[in-house]
């Protein structure tokens, strides 16, 4: 009998075979993406009319697949074209006729398509061969093989992404070619739960769900638990409005999350584990299920795994819909089968956790950089990042940018570095006003921040925090309070109601973003906001609680004059709080049309036609149906 | 995904019946499993569209667990719903990504459109329309999905032509595509 290691090799030779059979010989491999984002751009039709053209033209020697998300979300759906000794190309917001074009022109007469390709950047493998992306190479270098140093990527670094649009999420066969689980094997073979822990404790690696909790020290804590059952449980209850990377993990490399989860069960002693993951994301359970159901069925789950003596298994748990069970002590509750409410901390979760045993929480992040940690080895992890932040980290980018999209980074990064250098800077020309990270327990930091380094530390020092990793970038058509007020909003409907103070505490702060955003603000408010938010932070329960007036504080920290300009003189600066509007018409650009007037449904805008007209501001309900209407700009809001 | 199986959508008493025997089985199978009260919940809500009080009662019984506990835990999470809901399930993200990016005025138009208001059903039972937290579609925005297809950068004055497209559709063929997209 061959040792595990020995036999995952076989088969990862075997997979080389058939795949070698089926895909990579063949003279064009084309990928397209398809994450849910990219389904709903329209890459399911993309990818019915490709099958469909090579069926049409007879073709044996191309071959199609699926990927994970590339990050690009702006430019979805992406169609990867790859041919032997040459740059992949990248097809950018193709549909069905576009891809026809490429089709002809790329495939059948080998002339790539420049117009409708991704721009390229500076370093270009033009050498490009399979056998390069599937070298025993660092795991993270394959991606810039395929992707190359374009502008966007070039400022990146892919870890907890490395798979991500390179292998088919729905073939393990492609896992095993990039390594896949290998460290697993290694892990189960040559290491003690003891040298595991320390190998995570050695490399640094800090919890991506929000806290930046030493892993290693998590897990070691666990270890230490005297105890028969112990659980894993892996936190895919991305409820952070604005971070999908967790969305996108799973989509485009579940395996990677399975691989961690077996060595963190390995390393704390548990023999099950638990993916609690949102019901909103359909399309992650199901690659997620596939993963697993082939992972046990070579063995690589459930009793002995990988030829080895130990057991580990793995269930899959759908969230159903509330916020707090992203917080551990909820989520554990919401396993059980009840009420997702947090309870104070201590005992922590790994000392008593899920029905009482010890139990390890970590997001799906993290456990995506356990296999990087251990077959890269932990010195070569730590040398990526800040001094006290290892590695890097993803950030959804969404919001007023140009280039949406997921991006890894080094941690130590700047702001500036992520907004403009991989974002692209602000969308139609407008002018940046504030980042956000963090999501509602994060805060909003101004342009005089944008050289705060992205870490753990630097975060949470400028009055905001890494949280999951979402990144929205405001712009100055938004108004700080309102934006607020909308995370207040958020953190008050998903308050559990347990503590009081973030249960009254939120729906007081609340009410008074209420009244400065309808204009009936009065002096002092901004004082009671600072209070409330500073009693909810101290005495909250949970980290929701305690985290909820984040938005605030920020806010009034760096935009006060826009909450002053609300109470005192009833304007909202940027022209979004509907109660502090007023609309009135240039006379020099009104051309008497009467559109406004037509559509004004109170009606308070007299004038005859060819002259200009006029808006009663005692009646004008402020509505904006005017402002819509007008097509000369006549209509100023203010 | 549970929730999108309408298997039952017409509200007759023999569906009913064949539901709640669908459901004793679901009850039978999880009993024995720790945590079952949720999956099980969640099963339910697939087979009846909603989770009716007959339905909640006999896995109050089924599991053991006092009437109010499961009750308890239906009102706790958004997902679950007590009043029937129309066949095509829209939800609009008011993520922050998708506010800043106009969700809000797509929800107004939307609202406009169907005349309903967040979590009400058109009287013909066609549409319900909640808000939802994030599909992580943020590169998106603003995005809407109605049952499990989303929409990307929807724009307020053409959410009418999104909302036709699941009028036509009939009824059979409507749960049917759901069951693949699922």
């Amino acid at each position: 009998m061959s040792n595990p290691m020995e036999q995952l090799l076989e088969r990862r030779e075997n997979a080389e075979k058939r795949l070698r059979r089926e895909k990579f010989n063949a003279k064009v491999r084309i990928t397209v993406g398809s994450a849910t984002c990219e389904n709903a751009a329209g890459a399911p039709d993309v990818f019915k009319k490709i099958e469909e053209l090579i069926r049409k033209h007879g073709l044996k020697d191309v071959t199609l697949s699926r990927v994970g998300c590339t990050g690009r979300c702006d430019m979805e759906p992406v169609v990867t074209v790859f041919s032997q000794r040459t740059t992949p190309v990248k097809y950018i917001a193709m549909t069905p006729d576009k891809v026809e074009k490429v089709f002809d022109s790329h495939v059948l007469k080998a002339i790539p398509l420049k117009a409708l390709a991704m721009p390229v950047g500076v370093v270009q493998d033009t050498d490009f061969t399979e056998e390069k992306l599937w070298a025993d190479a660092r795991l993270t270098d394959r991606f810039s093989s395929v992707f190359g140093d374009v502008h966007f990527f070039g400022k990146q670094m892919r870890m907890t992404l490395r798979n991500c649009g390179v292998i088919d999420p729905e073939d393990m066969d492609e896992y095993l070619m990039v390594r896949g689980y290998q460290a697993a094997v290694k892990v189960l073979t040559e290491m003690t739960p003891n040298d595991v822990v320390n190998t995570v404790i050695k490399s640094g690696l800090r919890g991506r769900g929000g806290g930046g909790f030493s892993t290693g020290v998590k897990w070691n804590f666990a270890l230490a638990q005297k105890n028969e059952e112990k659980y894993i449980v892996c936190n895919a209850d991305e409820g952070d409005p604005g971070a999908f990377m967790d969305r996108s993990t799973i989509e485009g490399d579940p395996h990677t999350v399975i691989e961690g989860m077996i060595i963190g069960g390995y390393a704390i002693g548990a023999r099950v584990g638990y993916v609690y993951i949102r019901a909103e994301y359909p399309l992650a359970i199901k690659r997620l299920e596939l993963a697993i159901a082939a992972a046990r069925q070579a063995g690589f789950l459930g009793t002995g795994i990988f030829g080895t003596n130990w057991d580990f298994d793995i269930e899959i748990r759908l969230g159903a819909g509330a916020f707090v069970c992203g917080e551990e002590t909820a989520l554990i509750r919401s396993i059980e089968g009840e009420r997702g409410m947090p309870r104070p901390r201590p005992p922590y979760p790994a000392a008593s956790g899920l029905w009482g045993k010890p139990t390890v929480i970590n997001n799906v992040e993290t456990f995506a950089n356990i296999p990087v940690v251990i077959l890269d080895g932990p010195e070569w992890f730590s040398s990526i990042g800040t001094a006290k932040s290892k590695g890097t980290k993803v950030f959804a980018l969404a919001g007023k940018v140009c280039n949406t999209g997921l991006v890894e980074v080094p941690m130590g990064t700047t702001l500036r570095d992520v907004v403009y250098g991989v974002g692209g800077g602000i969308r139609d020309g407008k002018k940046f006003k504030a980042v956000q990270t963090g999501g509602p327990a994060g805060g909003c930091l101004p342009e005089s921040y944008l050289d705060t380094p992205v870490d753990y530390e630097s975060l949470t020092a400028a009055g905001s925090m890494m949280g999951s990793g979402g990144m929205i970038v405001i712009d100055e058509d938004s108004c700080m309070v309102d934006v607020a007020r909308f995370f207040l909003d958020f953190t008050q409907d998903e308050s559990c109601g347990k503590c009081t103070p973030c249960r009254e505490g939120t729906k007081r702060m609340l009410e008074i973003l209420q009244r400065i955003t309808s204009g009936r603000g009065v002096e002092g408010d901004i004082e009671k906001l600072l209070r409330l938010g500073d009693t909810i932070k101290r005495t909250s329960l949970c980290g929701l609680g305690q985290a909820s007036p984040n938005p605030v504080i920020s806010t009034i920290k760096h935009f006060r004059d826009e909450y002053e300009a609300h109470i005192r003189e009833k304007r909202c600066p940027a022209g979004v709080c509907a109660g502090l509007l007023t609309f009135s018409i240039i006379a020099e650009k009104c051309i008497g049309c009467g559109a406004c007037k037509r559509k004004c449904p109170v009606p308070c805008i007299a004038g005859k036609p060819k002259e200009v007209h006029e808006i009663d501001q005692a009646r004008c309900i402020k509505c904006g149906q005017c402002f819509e209407a007008c097509k000369f700009d006549a209509v100023k809001r203010s | 995904m549970a929730e999108s199986k309408h298997l039952c959508d017409c509200q007759q008493q023999v569906d009913e019946v064949k539901c709640l025997k669908r459901l004793d089985v679901v009850i039978k199978e999880y009993r024995e499993k720790p945590g079952a009260l949720i999956p099980v919940l969640q099963i339910a809500q697939g087979l009846f569209g909603y989770l009716p009080e007959v339905a909640l009662k006999r896995i109050s019984l089924g599991l053991d667990k006092s009437y109010s506990e499961v009750a308890g835990v239906v009102g706790f999470y958004s997902f679950f719903s007590t009043v029937p809901r129309g066949r095509n399930l829209i939800r609009v993200c008011l993520g922050t990504a998708c506010y800043v990016r106009g969700g809000k005025q797509v929800l107004e138009a939307i609202k406009k459109h169907l005349g309903i208001d967040v979590g009400q059903t058109t009287p013909d039972k066609l549409f319900s329309l909640e808000v939802a937290r994030c599909f992580g579609a943020c590169g998106l925005a603003p995005a809407i999905t109605v049952n499990d297809d989303v929409h990307q950068r929807v724009k307020s004055a053409k959410v009418h032509e999104i909302i036709n497209s699941y009028r036509k559709v009939p009824k059979g063929k409507a749960a049917r595509q759901k069951r693949v997209k699922s």
